[in-house]
Order: C-alpha cells, then structure tokens, then sequence
C-alpha cells in the first residue's frame, strides 16, 4: 500500500507544529502543587491534571531534565492550552516561559502567599477561559508524516520479537522516508544488540554516541547500583513467564522496532526535543514504559505505537498510545488493551507488511480522534524521570 | 489446520525456536517454519512447552551458545538435549 499521500485531521498548533488531541493541561511544577491542579481539574470540565512526585530541591543534570519534562510536556502539540501551578514564582515562570515559546496559551500561578483556595480560584477562571478557546479549534487536514510518532515496547515476550515489533518497524520503515520523526529509547533492554543498534546509526559519528550513552547506563545506572546479576529485573518476571530467558534475547527483539532499512539520525537526551528534522532518534530513557512514554511525549511525540507480548496496560495522560500484540493468548485474555491484533503474524495468515499496514490505519484513526484503548479505559501515567536523590 | 506453525525459527543458523501455539504436549511432532526463508521442517518437543517458550532444534552441551535471530543469546548452564524445553533452567545471559 503506497501511503505517501495519506492525510490525517488534527490540530495545527501555533509553531506548526500538529497535535492530534486537545487537552488544556493542569501542570503542577512539584508533588505539593499536586492539590491544587487536581482541585482545578475537578472543577473545569475538559482540563486534565498531570500530577507527579518530584520537583523540589533537585539541581544539576537531575534539574535540567526536570525542567525539560515539565516544559516539553506543557509545549506538546497535543496540548492547546496549559496552567502551571507551582509552590513559588520563580521556577513557575521559568516553565511558563519554556512553554509561551511555542506560542500556545500559558498562564502561571503559584501558591506561597495565597494559600491553595484563592490560588485555584483564580487559576480555575484562568483555565475555563482556556476551555472555550480549546474547544473552539478545529480539526484541518495535514499530512500522515507531519506526525511525530514514538515507539517502546512492554511486557514483552518472544512474540513481540516475532510479531508486534516488526510491525511496528515495518510502519517506520514505510513512513521515516516520508517524512515521519520517529523515537526508540529503553538504553538498557539494547544489551545483547547495542552492536546492531549502533550499526544503525546513520553516520559513524552517530554510532560513537549511541556507545558513549549506552555504555554510561552500564557504568552508572547499572554497574553502580545492582546487588545481585539483575537477573531478576531484567529481564522480568512477565518477559520470564512468556518466554523470553535472557536480556540478550530481549534486545535482539526490542530492536525489531526499528525496522530493517533505516537509520537513525541523533542520539537525544532523555526528553530532548529532536533537532535535526525528520527522522528516526535514539533516546536515552530507562526502560520501565512510564517513564519512557513520558520522556518522548515531553520530547514532542504525539502518537506512541507500544508493542505488548504479556499485556502491558500503560497509557499516557497527553499522547495516545497504540497497543500492537502479536500474543494469541494475549488477545484473547486482554482483548480489551489491545488495538490492533497481529496474531496473525505467528499463524502464517498475514505477513509483517500487511500487519505494518493495519498499524499505519489505527495510527490515522487515533490522530483523527478515535480513543486508543488505554484512553477508553483511563490509563493516565504520567512518570518523571529522576536521575538521583535531591538535595 | 495443517498450515498453521506450531513452532516458528527466526534464522537457518538458529538452535531454538518458538512455540507459538497453546498447549502443546510432550511428544508432538511440531509443524516448524522459519521465518527468514520460509522453510518448513519438522520437530519433536520432549515436554509440554507453554506458548511462547523455546525448543531446543539440537543437543546443547554446557558453555555452548544459543543462537536465535541468528545471534548470541546466552550461554548453556544444563545439558540440553534436542526436542527439550530451553528457558532458564539451562540458558542464562552472558551479561549480567
């Protein structure tokens, strides 16, 4: 099937950028504005909270990367409008001022000095006016390729790399050459087939800082803080209970994600807005899938493509996330997680071209509005990453 | 349904394949692609094998590699005999 001229309806964002849902977002800076976004939220109808743990005394790296995900979330297409709600002004207006860049509505208010009752009065009156400017915009046609799409999987077993993860190759192989930004992270579950994976990197210089980044998670992540041979965490126990016996094994068919032909053009920082056009980027994340999906949903991504071979449940609270398995068992036990069934694929009754092609159908249909299946059922983890304990 | 693989093989040079059918027993002569080329063989599993978990396609002794996707997937820790249920008990990383 020829996909170069396929369209999808969404909305085309002050920067240009194309978002394909419409959320006016509460964000809280830290853990204790938590409240007051929740409260906010629970008043006006059509925001959404984005409650999370962490934002007080950290610094350094683990800062930066805190700011970044906060101000990549707010900046994300997928949002139209957002509230910052924070402890005390000077960090509130730095994420205010990350997002106000993109050109999109943003209003900051902070807590120290008004107490949480006035401050989610006003931040409540600030967010309605967002609402009716929200619902007020309509959908336009843009092309398929002006979707940035990010992609981990979770849960995985040996049909993932069968099945689900070709599929989802399969689909970048198709739309990256088009034009599509594409993303795969999960630096340590690429132990056993970091040599493939720095072997598809488009220039050796590219190849050089995947090993640098993958070998640092080694040293600093890993080495420095296992007790025991990680045997019991990766890989998991529901990777274990679906077959898969080694974390060589696993990366060999996590990296069936990316397809057979191209390349990727940079490796990025965790949440890292890509920066050198369309394409498929590396990301540095941990491998947990909430984590993850956060990072590359701060990062920019709009639509994430999540193969499963156990059933993992996740869902994002601002970017949809497309379940692809390829499990019989699966599909048919959690047949309620699952949007596009490639079981088929272990059957010999379809191949991973045909599969990639139904993947690209339930991406247009998600970006034109239709409720992935962890939309339908709530599914909302939103995860910071942390790099090390705050101050 | 003849047609449908019990047991699917990534590449020629592979030593074990996926069971990729529900409640297979011991004894079943497997129906076995592979998925590189499409070649078809046959296969007898020693035990009942969940979907999902791997067969062994040839006697394994200890310190021996498996090979799946045509790659180094671990090491033997437990002899292996062809037609056997391969997964931790008898295959660990080379890694961690």
């Amino acid at each position: 099937m020829n996909h170069s001229n396929r369209t999808i309806w969404g909305y085309r964002r002050e920067n240009g950028r194309v978002g394909v849902r419409n959320h006016v977002a509460i964000l809280p800076l830290d853990d204790i504005s938590n409240a007051a976004c929740e409260a906010v939220a629970a008043h006006i109808q059509g925001t959404i909270a984005l409650p999370h743990a962490y934002g007080r005394l950290q610094f350094g790296e683990d800062l930066e990367l805190h700011f970044r995900t906060m101000i990549g979330t707010g900046a994300n297409p997928n949002v139209a409008a957002c509230i910052v709600i924070g402890i005390e002004p000077h960090w509130t207006e730095k994420v205010v001022a990350g997002i106000a860049k993109t050109g999109k509505p943003v209003a900051g208010f902070w807590i120290e000095g008004n107490g949480d009752i006035a401050t989610v009065a006003a931040a409540a009156r600030k967010a309605k006016e967002f609402v009716h400017l929200a619902s007020e915009q309509v959908r336009v046609e843009c092309p398929l390729t002006d979707l940035w799409v990010a992609a981990k999987c979770g849960e995985s077993d040996t049909t993932t790399g069968l099945a689900s993860c070709p599929t989802v190759g399969n689909m970048y192989d198709k739309l990256v050459p088009q034009g599509l930004y594409g993303c795969f992270g999960e630096t340590s579950e690429l132990t056993g087939a970091e040599h493939l994976a720095a072997a598809r990197a488009a220039t050796p210089e590219i190849a050089e800082k995947f090993m640098k980044t993958w070998t640092a998670y080694q040293r600093d992540v890993i080495e420095a803080h296992k007790t025991s041979d990680l045997s019991d965490s990766q890989p998991t126990k529901g990777n274990i209970a679906g077959g898969l016996t080694t974390i060589e094994e696993k990366a060999l068919g996590n990296l069936e994600k990316i397809g057979k032909k191209i390349k990727y053009i940079d490796v990025l920082e965790p949440a890292e807005q890509p920066a050198r056009g369309a394409g498929l980027y590396f990301m540095d994340t941990s491998s947990a899938a909430a984590e993850c999906c956060t990072l590359q949903a701060a990062a920019g991504y709009v639509v994430h493509v999540f193969p499963t071979g156990q059933g993992n449940v996740i869902g994002n609270p601002i970017m949809p996330v497309i379940k692809v398995s390829g499990n019989p068992r699966t599909v048919r036990q959690m047949s309620e997680h699952i949007d596009v069934d490639v079981s088929g694929i272990v059957r010999r009754e379809i191949t991973i071209d045909q599969a990639g092609d139904r993947l690209i159908d339930c991406i247009v249909r998600t970006a034109n509005g239709r409720f992935t299946s962890a939309e339908a059922l709530g599914h909302r983890e939103f995860v910071m990453t942390k790099l090390y304990r705050s101050a | 349904m003849p047609n449908i693989p019990q047991l699917l093989i990534h590449g020629r040079h592979d030593n074990v394949g996926v069971v990729v059918v529900e409640g297979l027993t011991a004894g079943t002569d497997m129906f076995c692609v592979v998925t590189e080329d499409n070649s078809e063989l046959r296969a007898r599993c020693n035990q009942d094998v969940p979907i999902g978990h791997k067969v062994a396609l040839k006697d394994l002794a200890v310190g021996e590699t498996v090979i799946k996707y045509g790659e180094d997937i671990g090491r033997v820790v437990a002899p292996i005999a062809k037609g056997d249920h391969v997964h931790t008990h008898n295959l660990k990383t080379k890694r961690w």
